[in-house]
């Protein structure tokens, strides 16, 4: 008779990461739908390339190092980033974009650093940051949604576009994202950006047609859906409260104060809530375990800064959103953040940390 | 210290930080009387049991002992004296595997019953408030009690501190899922537990009692709060269930508001802990003059058929608890003694029943799945919100991973209680506790190592400054034997020179004479040193 | 002129600087062991000689005046690791020449067979064997470096080099050597329930 020996405690809880990626990747749902009903079925061609290029990529890496690449897989954290990336790119974009971009975020950000749990950047955002500054072009070329579209795309005809960059009828996407007038249709955040520059009033420039009853349209909805996926990793204690908190907090209170002190050019705080990537990256993004501040303390911090750094960014800076911008610096500075957060430990002197 | 005494006097019940809960599982091991058992056919008594030396050996093989006889002898501050807990021969002094995790073999007194439980003289003191406090931490010491609860610390050491003590705080939390022997006892030895109170805080002098119970054990509450009906000085608290609230540092805050500080007891803030089955086993020694001979031990878990809590003598090897339980094994079964959460698994049965076995746990694969293969840290931060202590394991867990043991000190490994909350609920299922329990292991042995290797050099040192030492000696003996021999030499030459030509010696001829002749001695003086030279690097050579 | 000015406040500013650095000299003074100390530190103690030294604080001078940093074999990895640190240079691998690491052992004397020569006490470095002559020796088991040094001039060969015996407080949580511990003890009878 041989008993097994084993490591107190010879209990678990049975959270396992794995599974806590596959919420993820459930909570990311609603929004995945939304964004799909108002900028087309091309986010859904994204998405597969993505996972393809995603578990490629990994295996390849694992094998080169001599793991078991399976395992690698299981923990679906490739399969995290792969979505994420897939998202945060325009739907029609070439489908080189997102093979570079998945790969890079893949073998660059996550594997050369040492694979899972070793990244020091969030290897989604540092993949589209990539993109972003490589193919401008590509990258912000944002359908306008497709309730104010003047064209409305087949899967056949969305598929092809991103295959060829044409649809079958030789439209290119830069034709597609113009209106009827001829006017070329810039996302909320852009337009507002450039139309401030050209010393519109936001008044005005929120009579456009992209703009709705909240903020933008159609990305008003996406937002929201993505705080619903949110509220459901909230609820299921995937993720803590500590960033999203920190980040809407650090975006949207400058915002308040700014809009109060210049109502006409700060936008107030409905449109930083609901344009762009807020509620994505409040949720989804900047949650990012591995490359977050790991006390709570901490966490609230983290999040903080990487909302002020989006207000900073998408009101004084050269891109119209910011998110990826913020998250990379405030990883950055997570060294920093965790050694000044460090928790009082049980019986010592609050602020005393040994000699530290 | 107002602060805690107004905080107590509120009747409060405080928070600590972190802490899980786990699938409590008390049930049906809490639902059966205690119970006795038939004597096993051999009691293995391991010298050591407890924190501290083992004692010196009273007995040798072939002996009859009667119940209740002295094994050991044990001075106060150098661990318990150890007594035989039924009456038999002592069959072999050997080395047997303990009830250890490591399972590696100890010496141990190995006693054959004869079946009789033929007790020996007892020394009871039942007016015990007659006596002196120095009196009663002797019989307690002489009765072999150690805390039942975890550590086994030695119960008279704890009590022998001359702190003044304000509160003493009767630990009957018992928050470890499955363990459920104090609940037990409490339901079934209410009065006597109290007694047992009583004298520990006769003996500490403490201004207050207070007796805590996690609120999943109504009926232990129920039957403890009607045994001190009428005591105004104990008060009963009742906290609410949560895994690690039993632990001495958490519990202090629970009742107490306060933390003990780093690097002090709870004796130096005016605070001393006791088990409820340590002030059972008190009331036992004193009342009744019966050493620690036996214990409540829980036979819980899925493969156990006929689970409940046991009378186990101490030395009951852990074969006959499982016969008892009716133990049914499976395919890579694991035996835990202790609970899940920080009990540790044997690899044989033969171990025995120590002071402070409280639970032997069999659980299924079903029940308690065996930990999976363990995946890379994401920093997700579990593990530091359910950690008591406000550890930050996953950063713990990095430095005990690389060996970084000066940042392991610094993040205050030693503060970790290992609970094993955080590899509770860590996703990635890390055996953290484990690491943590190795690192400890080796910075202990590195410390060890550094104390072995300063005092080698000091042995090394004073040995070569020894031999530079009798090196000196020796030279300074052999120059006075030089110098003694050219002396007499000297008187020799000059009473001969006078002899020979004493009439027609001019100056100078004698002049030139006694020069020759101290030539002649300086050079008997170096050859004689050369040899004792030779002589030396001999003796060095050999 | 201007550049009289210039002079002068250079000088003067040098002058400000060096009374400030000579302050801090005196005031931050850093007060550290010799190096020969620290190395001496590092090293394991047990005066075996196998790096060629008489004992480790003359390697550890040897060390100090440019000598390798890996002829210990008891120190092993780790000290060579520690040393490396220490002197700011490359660890390399331990000089097979001088020995390789092993399990730390200590001496045993097969107390019937020794004559009482007491050239193992002679070779001791630490003093750690007792005895004179004509009676029969021990060592002191707690204070033997394990450095081998007594084996070669015992005339009966009567000391053994065994390795140091695990005990459960000083158990290194190595759970699988556990199976292996209970081994030892395999001669005891286990009754199962079947």
């Amino acid at each position: 008779m041989s008993f097994r020996i084993a490591a107190a405690p010879h209990g678990h809880s049975q959270q396992s990461t794995s599974g806590m990626m596959r919420w993820v990747c459930y909570a990311l749902l609603p929004g995945l739908l939304v964004q799909s009903y108002f900028f087309g079925a091309g986010v859904w061609f994204q998405l597969i390339l993505a996972i393809v290029t995603a578990y490629l990529a990994e295996s390849l890496c694992m094998m080169a190092r001599n793991r078991d690449a399976r395992s690698a897989l299981r923990d679906n954290t490739a399969l995290v980033t792969a979505v994420l990336l897939a998202i945060s790119i325009p739907s029609l974009a070439p489908w080189w974009i997102i093979v570079i971009g998945t790969a890079f975020a893949i073998i660059v950000v996550k594997q050369l650093y040492g694979g899972m749990g070793q990244n020091l950047f969030n290897p989604a955002m540092a993949g589209y940051v990539l993109l972003l500054v490589s193919f401008p072009v590509q990258m912000t070329n944002w359908l306008p949604p497709a309730t104010i579209s003047s064209h409305d795309l087949s899967l056949w005809q969305t598929l092809h576009t991103i295959l060829f960059e044409y649809t079958p009828a030789g439209y290119s996407v830069e034709q597609l994202r113009t209106n009827i007038d001829g006017v070329t249709m810039a996302t909320p955040l852009d337009s507002v950006k450039t139309a401030l520059s050209q010393s519109y009033t936001l008044d005005e420039i929120f009579q456009r047609p992209q703009f709705g009853v909240l903020a933008g349209v159609g990305w008003q909805w996406v937002n929201l859906a993505f705080l619903l996926g949110g509220a459901i990793l909230l609820q299921r204690r995937i993720i803590s409260w500590h960033i999203p908190v920190g980040l809407l907090a650090g975006l949207l209170i400058p915002a308040f104060v700014a809009h109060l002190l210049a109502p006409s050019v700060m936008p107030g705080v409905l449109f930083h809530a609901l344009s762009g990537a807020t509620m994505l990256g409040a949720f989804f993004i900047a949650t990012d375990p591995v490359s977050a501040a790991t006390s709570p303390k901490g966490r609230l911090v983290f999040g903080l800064l990487i909302g002020f750094l989006i207000w900073v960014i998408r009101s004084w800076g050269g891109y119209p959103d910011a998110v990826a911008f913020a998250v990379l610096l405030a990883n950055l500075s997570v060294p920093l953040i965790d050694r000044y957060t460090r928790p009082t430990v049980y019986g010592h002197a609050r602020g005393d940390h040994n000699g530290n | 210290m107002r602060d805690i005494k107004s905080f107590v006097e509120a009747g409060l019940i405080g928070q600590f930080p972190g802490g899980i809960h786990p699938p409590e599982r008390k049930s049906p091991a809490n639902q059966q009387p205690l119970r006795r058992l038939p004597l096993p056919a051999e009691l293995v008594l391991p010298l050591r049991q407890h924190i501290g030396p083992s004692g010196q050996c009273l007995v040798k093989v072939g002996d009859n002992v009667l119940k209740g006889q002295q094994l050991t002898e044990a001075k106060l501050s150098q661990g318990l004296p150890l007594h035989a807990p039924t009456s038999g021969t002592v069959s072999a002094i050997e080395e047997r595997p303990t009830a250890h995790a490591s399972g590696l073999p100890e010496m141990a007194i190995v006693i054959t019953p004869d079946g009789d439980d033929r007790w020996g003289p007892k020394q009871p003191l039942p007016d015990f408030r007659q006596q002196d406090r120095a009196t009663l931490i002797e019989h307690i010491q002489a009765a072999g009690i150690a805390g039942l609860g975890g550590a086994g610390f030695p119960t008279a050491q704890k009590l022998a501190s001359q702190k003044p003590i304000q509160y003493l705080i009767i630990n009957g939390v018992e928050c470890e899922p499955y363990i459920c022997a104090d609940d037990r006892l409490m339901r079934e030895q209410a009065d006597e537990i109290v007694s047992g109170i009583q004298i520990l805080q006769y003996i500490s002098n403490a201004e207050q009692v207070l007796l805590a119970i996690e609120d999943n054990k109504p009926e232990a509450i129920e039957s403890m709060r009607n045994a001190i009906t009428g005591i105004d000085d104990i008060s009963l608290r009742v906290v609410p269930t949560k895994y690690p609230s039993g632990g001495e540092k958490q519990l202090i805050e629970l009742l107490t508001g306060a933390q003990v500080p780093h690097n002090q007891l709870p004796l130096d803030v005016g605070l001393l802990m006791q088990n409820t089955g340590t002030a059972y086993a008190v009331k036992r020694a004193i009342i009744d003059g019966e050493p620690l001979l036996e214990r409540v031990v829980t036979l819980t878990g899925e493969c156990m058929h006929n689970p409940g809590n046991v009378w186990a003598l101490l030395g009951t090897p852990i074969d006959h608890l499982l016969q008892q339980g009716n133990f049914q094994a499976e395919e890579e079964t694991r035996v835990i003694m202790g609970g899940p959460m920080m009990g540790f698994t044997l690899p044989v049965t033969a171990v025995p029943v120590i002071k402070t076995t409280n639970c032997i746990l069999t659980p299924t694969l079903e029940e308690l799945p065996p930990a999976q293969a363990e995946m890379a840290c994401i920093r997700c931060g579990a593990c530091a919100e359910v950690c008591p202590a406000t550890l930050q394991p996953q950063q713990l867990q990095w430095l005990a991973k690389a060996k970084d043991y000066d940042a392991l000190e610094q993040h205050n490994l030693f503060d970790c209680i290992e609970c094993g909350a955080c590899a509770y609920v860590c996703p990635s299922e890390i055996p953290l506790v484990h690491y943590y329990r190795k690192a400890k292991a080796e910075i202990r042995n590195i410390a060890r190592e550094k104390a072995k290797a300063e005092l080698a050099r000091q042995r090394f040192e004073r040995r070569q400054q020894r031999l530079e030492r009798e090196k000196q000696e020796r030279l300074e003996r052999h120059r006075k034997a030089a110098e003694a021999r050219k002396k007499m030499q000297q008187e020799k030459a000059q009473q001969s020179a006078p002899a020979a030509d004493q009439p027609a010696a001019t100056k100078p001829a004698q002049d030139k004479s006694s020069a020759v002749a101290a030539a002649i001695a300086r050079a008997k003086a170096k050859k004689a040193a050369q040899q004792a030279a030779q002589q030396e690097s001999s003796d060095k050579d050999t | 002129m201007s550049i009289v000015v210039g002079l002068i406040a250079i000088g003067v500013l040098a002058l400000i600087f060096g009374i400030i650095l000579g302050f801090a000299a005196v005031k931050f003074k850093v007060e550290s062991d010799p190096i020969v100390d620290q190395i001496d530190e590092i090293l394991p103690q047990t005066q075996c000689g196998q790096c060629g030294y008489p004992g480790c604080r003359p390697y550890a001078e040897a060390i100090a005046n440019g000598d390798d940093i890996n002829k210990c074999p008891p120190g092993g990895e780790a000290t060579i690791k520690q040393l490396a640190d220490l002197m700011g240079v490359e660890a390399k691998p331990l000089d097979a020449a001088h020995g390789t690491e092993d399990v730390k052992k200590v001496a045993v004397i097969r107390e019937d067979e020794c004559i009482g020569c007491t050239k193992c006490i002679q070779a001791c470095p630490v003093d750690a064997i007792l005895g004179a002559a004509k009676q029969m020796h021990t060592v002191i088991e707690h204070e033997c470096t394990g450095c081998d040094l007594c084996v070669e001039p015992c005339p009966v060969d009567c000391i053994d080099m065994v390795p140091v015996k695990a005990k459960p407080e000083t158990w290194q949580w190595d759970l699988k050597s556990v199976k292996a511990n209970v081994s030892m003890a395999d001669n005891i009878p286990v009754k199962m329930v079947e």
